[in-house]
């Protein structure tokens, strides 16, 4: 155990810290909308060789030797400076690792490049309304009709379906085959004829996510990603791409920071609230799980630098709960400190930003939105049949034959 | 950059697991904790010959000179086999003497220890919650000590006794020494005995070290009561899962019941993870003195509390049978209860996490 950087390791540091003086931007580049700035910075940061390290450079990306450690350091220094790297959107964060593993050529070629500059949005179809947790049940159909697979159905909860160019989404294409193998995993372009986009207002009053309708949509045959009957396989991979997203302990650590300043701003008493005994106690309860979460990432990451990932397949199981955990844990103890502030509804302006708010407001609104990732992407209690069933050998559920 | 076990550490662990598995089974336990005695002389003689009783003594000094963590790895691996020996006060006492005393007394008191000639202990705790050095009031007049200290573990079988005093500073004792009275006390852990330790103008060795050796000692303290309330409630959960797969009702394994499933995995996901907190906790001891000691009383309240957690859930999750002193489970429920109250119950530690961070 050595918890220090190799010098090699430290020199790197340095080259990164030294590129990131460069953000923000000055001069007329800092006069240009705040998303070119970005596209921009991000542009060098490839250049650079310390954005999408992973991606070929022919798709786009820096295509860098991998080196866990190098990653690390530059995940470190980009969030500490703020400054755009990789995107960890849909279409960058999910789409991308799953074409690389499972796309073809001509897909890579097409859609990797303008997923990582963000310049093509993509939305996430799988949820329907019949199938929730148990998704192999979708009966969204796509049929194969000539050259071109024609669409009916519908998905719902799809995040940012209003803003997507493009889609990627499990459909059901072979009827006749038991459930899980009758699913391909298909790229919808938003466009077509055919696609309705309902908007689904959330308890927050925010619009984020919607229903998505198809009535024969058709799209060309070479859209599958992988084999046909293979999508469940596919889209397994990129549950753990975003599971891995939710499980970010910068995050969690972020809005600790967050919270304890909160906690010295706000009065109880006449004093602080951070001295009264209460909060106190509830503050030190929580980082308790922060500093868990922060080692137990480290821990999974030297395992898997070092090959052994094996040792740490329980605790990786865990990641997710755990944040969701933590994050709520924070959010409601922001929301005690809140008192009676906390009985205002959320600004306008600040339903579009999901991130990081520290005001009154804000706070309320992230105490909404901690429930979300309970239920996306794996909802809790299927979250834990996983981890009693595989991390602990458990007997399955009783399911009926499928 | 590396938070992972050496090969070494790993099979430090392996040793030590074996050894215990093999002989300490629960059976013995069940013996020990009938006949109230908490101490096997055969099993402490053996890993005394292991070079257990000094692996951080250094080795000019006749231990192994190894770190803080890898005494916890031994911590974690007892607690899982609720090992009834002097381990933990034995080894406190040798690292208060390495921090502590001057190398003239270093080099006397340290290879007895670690050679098992001797067996000591350590007297920390006074009242019900008073266990950091500025709360200690054992008073020295000249060479002699006066005062009364609770929780001194295994005292019946020590030889000597390291006492914290008033004003932080740490002293060696005889502990048979005159004016040492030893009352034995009815300990809810069978694994771990102690009496409560009067001084009445004991003769006493008081060592040079000032409050930061004792600050260090209290600290080391609390990481080895986290790992050894994580390796027993890992020792919990183990028990649960095969309680889950062999207990049947209406007609199949509880463990396929979501209800009892769910309550294992949220156990396991409030425990496995913190593994990471003393493993950090136990390296800043010895690597990172400005995180030292809030990261010991970050790592005691956190897995003291989640453990004790577990122990109840564990109860429950064995029905009536659960509730019995047959049940194994009562074993480590206690083991937790004892590393989860002595030296600092979990709400001190995190007010003491407050005050370090400035709060």
């Amino acid at each position: 155990m050595d918890l220090e950087y190799a010098p090699e390791h430290e020199a790197f540091r340095e080259s990164v810290r030294d590129f990131l003086t460069r953000w923000p931007l000055n001069g007329a580049e800092a006069q240009r909308p705040l998303e070119e700035q970005e596209a921009l910075f991000r542009q060098r940061g490839i250049d650079a060789g310390f954005v999408y390290r992973g991606v070929p450079k022919r798709y786009g990306g820096s295509e860098q030797k991998s080196d866990a450690i190098m990653d690390r350091i530059i995940r470190e220094e980009f969030y500490r400076a703020g400054a755009p790297g990789d995107l960890a959107n849909q279409g960058a964060g999910i789409l991308v690792p799953t074409l690389l593993d499972f796309g073809s050529e001509a897909q890579k070629e097409r859609f990797v490049p303008p997923a990582l500059t963000g310049a093509e949005t993509w939305c996430q179809g799988y949820s329907e309304p019949g199938s929730g947790s148990d998704l192999a049940s979708l009966q969204c159909r796509a049929r194969l009709d000539g050259d071109e697979w024609v669409l009916n159905g519908q998905k719902i909860w799809t995040s940012g379906a209003q803003r997507a160019a493009m889609m990627f989404g499990l459909f059901r294409t072979e009827p006749d085959a038991k459930k899980h193998a009758g699913i391909s995993y298909l790229l919808v372009p938003m466009d077509r004829d055919g696609i309705e986009v309902r908007p689904l207002r959330e308890m927050s009053g925010g619009f984020e996510f919607n229903e998505v309708f198809f009535t024969d949509v058709r799209i060309p045959a070479e859209s599958i990603v992988g084999e046909r009957g293979q999508g469940w396989q596919v889209s397994r991979a990129t549950l753990v791409h975003e599971r891995n997203l939710i499980g970010n302990p910068f995050l969690m650590r972020e809005a600790f920071d967050d919270l304890v300043q909160l906690a010295r701003t706000r009065v109880r008493g006449g004093r602080p609230a951070i001295e009264d005994p209460g909060i106190r106690q509830e503050l030190a309860l929580i980082e308790g799980y922060v500093r868990t979460s922060e080692m137990s990432d480290l821990l999974q990451f030297t395992a898997a630098h070092r090959g052994e990932m094996a040792t740490a397949m329980r605790p990786m199981m865990m990641n997710k709960i755990c944040s969701t955990d933590t994050m709520q844990r924070i959010m409601k103890c922001a929301y005690d400190l809140l008192g009676g502030d906390g009985l205002l509804s959320p600004l306008a302006e600040e339903l579009d930003t999901w991130g990081r708010t520290t005001t009154s407001t804000g706070w309320v609104l992230q105490y909404i939105f901690s429930m979300g990732p309970a239920i996306a992407g794996g909802a809790t209690n299927i979250q834990l049949n996983i981890i009693g069933e595989r991390g602990y050998g458990l007997p399955r559920d009783l399911r009926p034959p499928s | 950059m590396d938070f992972g076990l050496t090969e070494e550490q790993r099979m430090l662990q392996e040793t030590v697991r074996t050894f215990a598995l093999a002989e300490c089974p629960t059976t013995r336990l069940r013996e020990l904790f009938d006949d109230g005695s908490g101490n096997d002389p055969a099993l402490w003689a053996a890993l005394v010959k292991m070079g257990v009783a000094g692996l951080i003594v250094h080795e000019e000094h006749g231990g192994a000179g190894l770190e803080l963590l890898d005494l916890a790895l031994v911590a974690e691996v007892f607690g899982e086999a609720a090992m009834p020996t002097p381990f933990l006060g034995h080894s406190l006492a040798a690292l208060g003497v390495k921090l502590a005393a001057s190398e003239e007394a270093r080099s006397r008191i340290l290879p007895q220890l670690a050679n098992g000639e001797w067996t000591a202990t350590v007297a920390l705790q006074e009242g019900a919650g008073d266990w950091a050095p500025p709360d200690w009031t054992v008073r020295l007049d000249g060479e002699r000590i006066s005062g009364v200290k609770n929780v001194v573990m295994h005292a019946g079988l020590a030889d000597h006794i390291l006492v914290g005093l008033d004003g932080g500073r740490l002293a060696w004792v005889d502990a048979r020494s005159e004016g040492v009275e030893i009352v034995q006390e009815d300990g809810i852990d069978r694994t771990r005995p102690f009496a409560t330790v009067r001084f009445n103008d004991a003769r006493a060795e008081v060592f040079e070290g000032d409050a930061g050796a004792a600050e260090q000692l209290v600290a080391a303290a609390a990481i080895l009561l986290a790992a050894d309330a994580f390796g027993a409630a890992s020792k919990l959960i183990e028990l649960d899962v095969a309680h889950a797969l062999s207990r049947e009702q209406f007609g199949q394994p509880i463990g396929q019941f979501q209800a009892i499933k769910h309550m294992i995995a949220r156990l396991g996901t409030e425990i496995e993870p913190a593994r990471a907190l003393w493993w950090y906790g136990a390296y800043a001891q010895d690597h990172l003195p400005e995180e030292a000691s809030r990261a010991a009383s970050m790592a005691k309240a956190h897995i003291t509390e989640r453990a004790m957690g577990a122990a109840r859930e564990s109860v429950e999750l064995h029905g009536g049978y659960g509730f019995t002193w047959e049940c194994e489970v009562q074993i480590w429920f206690k083991r937790i209860m004892f590393d989860r109250s002595f030296l600092g119950t979990p709400e001190q530690h995190r007010e003491r996490c407050a005050a370090l961070a400035g709060w």
